[in-house]
């Protein structure tokens, strides 16, 4: 039957190949689709339904209206707390982590010997979990502090500081193997003009470099900014749930919807809710920004 | 003969003299200049590497040592008073059933890559070639996805999760189907970036050699799995990589379908509730031992597979 296409092409007809595609729909989208819409659509949507709920277990869920959301904003939840937590977090991470990284970066595209065995270390550690990062600086900081008689839990400040410290240590290396990818993409022939025109090796790394990587510098600030705001497993083995006072968004919304007093998860949701339209906000940014950066180049 | 090649004034040769005789300091001396600046960068590079390293050392160090002395003195060095040998890995292991947490999340990764790797691909495929409204309208459904936070959806899912167990469930191989069904859910929350990122490849394919194909007697399958499959082999290692990374470590979504009990869950798991004194008392030595233990296969596998997961990760970024 799809022999036809022989006899149209020698017609001489316009061959449109997406016609015999189309009915083999079942077998090549439809498995993934049953998987994500059953387990990601859905979901998602039963996620705005609950959020106006007040929610015990599935079966037992009473509809309540704005409830939710007047008491995960009330003056008393933890909420502006967390979120503060995490601007601060998101801000100082984001410029760390790109700052050192670019400039780790620049070292290991000088053409040192051994660059390729210093750029695999430095990116190690992106590959050990959130939870076991969280454990290895929980022994290793709490053990520094006690030479002072503290631990990570005395000071808000340490807790907070402790979690950068860690955050850092696992992204900067990420990041750099962005950003060398990005440095030797560069073609030579720009580096070479701008130094036979006199230009140092600086101002040739902030007039010629820096502007040719912009679009990395923008992939790299935003997986930095939505890797903070997400960031669940490392604050949770770093700084535990026994108070509020060190917890993120992500955390905050888990404790509030499964530790919740009187077993209520409906606030919980409402801050979820929120928290996707924050992401979804940040990541709206980022594909503007890089479509913008698109046509300008 | 210096004398007789100084070159007059007013010659390019003479303002080339002149500019290096009243170069500053560094100048004049730049290859000297030049070798400190490389000493200094190996420095640099050498202090970080141990910094890279330091944790993880410590743990290890931590690992063969009594329990009692690991919170109260972890920068000690290894001495007849502390070293307790192995004890902390027999502990470790037999605390958690830690082989079975291994191969769970060995099970639950590999399985789950395979299938996120062959429906994402089939599915990418057919969306790219096949342009009609629903099938974009598909497309920018998987790239939503892709920014939906966990916590946004975890309630429900633990719900979704819940109508598909049977209540007959037994209790002591239930674990299996509860993995099995964690399999479908991870096929559902790769799709995203997964279908986005093949899809940015086959955009590059040529529909000419799929005509050529077809002409030649292929089936729409045969096109498929014979002509495009083998190209995208790259794009490939990408989205392994990606989806091996994310799915191996992850935690929370373990935690909430496949609960807490020891063997059957995965070793981010294990290692959470080991912590939280789940399997009997909190022994720092054996959890020491675990967090060793759960390192140790992540960075034999880096070894291995370095120049790939470096590739993927670049890879993805940019088309992420």
């Amino acid at each position: 039957m799809e022999q036809s296409i022989i006899l149209r092409s020698l017609k001489g007809e316009k061959r449109e190949m997406a016609k015999y595609y189309k009915k083999w729909f079942p077998l090549f989208v439809l498995p993934l689709l049953i998987c994500f819409a059953f387990f990601v659509i859905l979901p998602f949507g039963m996620g705005f339904f609950f959020s106006f709920t007040k929610y015990k277990t599935i079966a037992d869920c009473t509809w309540t209206g704005w409830t939710n959301y007047a008491l995960a904003f009330s003056g008393d939840s933890t909420f502006w707390h967390a979120f503060g937590m995490t601007v601060a977090f998101v801000i100082v991470t984001m410029l760390i982590i790109n700052v050192c990284a670019y400039l780790l970066a620049l070292l290991l595209t000088k053409g040192l010997k051994g660059t390729s065995f210093f750029r695999a270390i430095f990116f190690m550690p992106n590959l050990i979990g959130g939870i076991v990062l969280g454990y290895i600086w929980n022994l290793l900081l709490n053990g520094i502090l006690l030479q002072f008689d503290q631990n990570l839990t005395s000071k808000v400040s340490y807790g907070f500081w402790g979690l950068v410290l860690l955050t850092c240590w696992q992204q900067i290396g990420y990041m750099m193997v962005i950003y060398i990818a990005a440095i030797n993409g560069v073609p030579n022939e720009v580096l070479e003009s701008a130094k036979i025109d006199g230009a140092s090796r600086f101002k040739t790394t902030t007039h010629v470099l820096l502007p040719m990587t912009l679009p990395a510098i923008t992939i790299c600030s935003f997986m930095t900014l939505t890797n903070g705001f997400k960031l669940y497993d490392q604050n949770l083995a770093l700084n535990g749930r026994t108070s509020p006072d060190n917890m993120l968004l992500a955390l905050d919304i888990y404790s509030t919807m499964f530790n919740a007093g009187d077993g209520n998860m409906g606030p919980g949701q409402a801050k979820a809710v929120v928290f996707f339209f924050m992401v979804a906000l940040i990541s709206y940014a980022q594909v503007s920004l890089s479509k913008k950066g698109e046509t300008e180049a | 003969m210096k004398t007789q090649n100084k070159p007059t004034p007013y010659t390019r040769e003479f303002e080339v003299q002149k500019r290096r005789r009243d170069a500053p300091f560094f100048e004049k001396h730049a290859h000297a200049g030049k070798t400190i600046v490389k000493v200094l960068d190996y420095v640099i590079l050498c202090l970080l590497t141990l910094t890279t390293f330091y944790p993880i050392l410590l743990v290890i160090l931590n690992s063969f040592k009594n329990r009692y002395t690991i919170s109260k003195k972890p920068f000690d060095w290894l001495n007849s008073s502390n070293f307790v040998g192995w004890s902390n890995y027999a502990k470790g292991i037999n605390q958690s059933k830690f082989w079975n947490a291994f191969a769970n999340s060995v099970y639950i990764t590999v399985v789950s890559v395979i299938l996120i790797l062959l429906l994402s691909a089939m599915a990418a495929w057919y969306l790219t070639r096949v342009k009609t409204w629903w099938t974009k309208t598909l497309y920018y459904l998987f790239v939503f996805s892709m920014i939906i936070p966990f916590q946004m959806v975890m309630l429900p899912l633990t719900g979704v999760f819940g109508w598909l167990m049977p209540s007959d469930l037994p209790s002591d191989t239930g674990y299996l189907y509860k993995i099995f069904i964690t399999v479908l859910v991870y096929i559902g929350y790769g799709a995203g970036l997964s279908t986005f990122i093949f899809s940015g490849f086959i955009q590059g394919i040529p529909k000419e050699v799929e005509e050529a194909a077809m002409i030649d007697g292929c089936t729409t399958p045969q096109v498929f799995f014979r002509i495009d499959l083998p190209l995208l082999k790259p794009v490939t290692v990408t989205v392994a990589v990606l989806n091996v990374m994310w799915i191996w470590n992850d935690f929370l979504l373990p935690y909430l379908l496949l609960g807490t009990r020891a063997g059957e869950t995965t070793l981010p798991v294990a290692i959470q509730i080991a912590n939280q004194g789940g399997y009997g008392d909190i022994n720092m030595g054996a959890f020491m031992a675990m967090i060793v233990l759960s390192i140790l296969p992540v960075i034999i596998f880096y070894i291995i597979g370095q120049k790939y997961i470096i590739k993927g990760v670049t890879a993805g970024a940019v088309k992420g």
